[in-house]
């Protein structure tokens, strides 16, 4: 039996089983009913200890239109957690059950924790501020749709790139393919943190830069990852006063984009994209809610072993 | 000032200077019943000043936790008076239980009684990153 194999960080995966998972999710997106029974018999737990719609729902569904059951809990108070009980404990209990674990955790390093312990696949479902590579491997399936490439673009990253999982993941892919720009726009208290500049960007000598500005920076990307300031990453409630409203995507603000450019957002968004750009063709981030049950699928599919 | 020479433990030679406290403090040596000498402050030719550390009986150095420490530290292991090997130390690749996460978003924070693992991050700056939240720690001395 081959090696259990988790996906704690995105850089458990080589740039080349990125490749194949978004070329399987594609196949997956043309031939669904191909895939209806590929994990028949097989459970998927989802271990959700804070609350989430999107990516507890994706795997759920994902699991499901491979022909697999689910089972597991949406909130830590259903779970023995709340009498205590080790993240060790609880994996070490529900691999008895289920083939496969998504686990969403607020503590960073959880999911990490959390696979020492198991006996089967571990995904990390988003810990804390931390990391989200399954939000990572759905945006990079969704700029391969989008632009059908993954290298040589620019990429502005705009609000809370502090505490900002689906920023860090992506700047960790994104920093292993050719010729890609960073631009990081964001107030000075929400600024990337340094271990990733320093052991990510400045390691590799990429290219980024940082500024405050969202309109300067506009015309130059191709990209543009949106994100929300995250009310729960704050201890101080006045901080997230002061600074969640500080960039406020509209349609005026994007007249000097690019005509081509792709606006995502791992959502939920809350006021940092106006409903009004909903309708705009550049507007991607609806696009990547659903490619985000593709990736999945070929995600668990891969970390099962199960080839069709 | 003399040390007696001892004829079965370990000499930990070539310690930053003033840093003598630091380690036996790191290595518990004060668990020992043996003899122990530190020696501060010993004249030398390359660190201009050194501390020494002899301890009188054979042990297992914790060389992991000396390398982090300092890893121009050397260590001597002497039997019958005589030196029998000597060995130069690196930065571990990886710390256990040695150092521990300060971050409070960690889950090491929360769940103590898990490993605390730190991975070797940057030579040049002597940094490690927690395995679990990547939070950067330079190294104790």
């Amino acid at each position: 039996m081959s090696e259990k194999r988790n996906l704690i960080d995105i850089t458990d995966l080589s740039v080349a089983e990125i490749g194949d998972l978004i070329a399987t999710a594609e196949d997956i997106a043309a031939n669904p009913a191909k895939y209806e029974n590929a994990c028949a018999h097989k459970q998927l737990a989802t271990l959700f200890f804070e609350p989430s719609t999107r990516t507890r729902l994706s795997f759920e569904s994902a699991m499901l239109a491979l022909g697999g059951g689910v089972l597991g809990f949406s909130e830590a108070a259903s779970s023995s957690t709340s009498k205590g009980e080790t993240v060790g404990d609880t994996v070490h209990t529900v691999s008895c059950y289920a083939d496969i674990i998504a686990m969403r955790h607020p503590k960073e390093g959880a999911p990490y924790a959390a696979a020492q312990f198991s006996e089967v696949p571990i995904i990390n479902a988003g810990d804390g501020g931390h990391n989200h590579p399954t939000q990572t491997l759905t945006d990079l399936l969704t700029i391969h749709r989008e632009k059908g490439r993954l290298d040589n673009f620019t990429i502005g990253f705009c609000g809370d790139l502090k505490f900002g999982r689906t920023v860090h993941s992506l700047v960790n892919a994104l920093s292993r393919q050719h010729g890609v720009k960073f631009v990081f726009i964001s107030p000075e208290e929400l600024k990337l943190p340094d271990y990733l500049k320093d052991n990510v960007l400045k390691k590799n000598g990429l290219p980024y830069e940082e500024t405050s500005n969202l309109e300067e920076a506009m015309p130059q990307l191709d990209i543009l990852y949106m994100t929300r300031v995250q009310k729960e990453r704050f201890f101080n409630e006045a901080d997230y006063i002061r600074l969640k409203d500080t960039y406020v995507l509209d349609t005026e603000k994007l007249v000097p984009a690019k005509k081509d450019l792709c606006i995502l957002h791992p959502l939920p968004r809350v006021n940092e994209i106006a409903v009004a750009v909903d309708q705009d063709s550049r507007a991607a981030y609806w696009k990547q809610v659903k490619n985000g049950k593709y990736i999945r699928m070929a995600l668990i599919m891969k970390l099962l072993g199960i080839r069709i | 000032m003399n040390i007696d020479s001892i004829q079965n433990g370990v000499v930990l030679d070539h310690i930053q200077a003033g840093k003598s406290m630091d380690i036996y403090k790191y290595l518990r040596l004060s668990e020992l019943d043996c003899s122990v000498a530190i020696i501060k402050n010993v004249r030398s030719a390359r660190m201009g000043k050194k501390d020494i550390i002899k301890i009188d009986s054979p042990m297992e150095v914790d060389l992991d936790v000396l390398g982090y420490i300092d890893p121009d530290i050397t260590v001597n292991i002497i039997r019958d008076g005589v030196r029998v090997e000597k060995k130069h130390l690196e930065l571990p690749q990886k710390l256990v239980n040695i150092i521990h996460c300060k971050n409070p978003r960690c889950i090491t924070v929360a769940e103590p009684q898990l490993d605390a693992i730190f991975l070797l991050n940057d030579p040049e700056r002597h940094t490690y990153r927690c395995a679990y939240c990547d939070t950067e720690k330079r190294r104790a001395l």
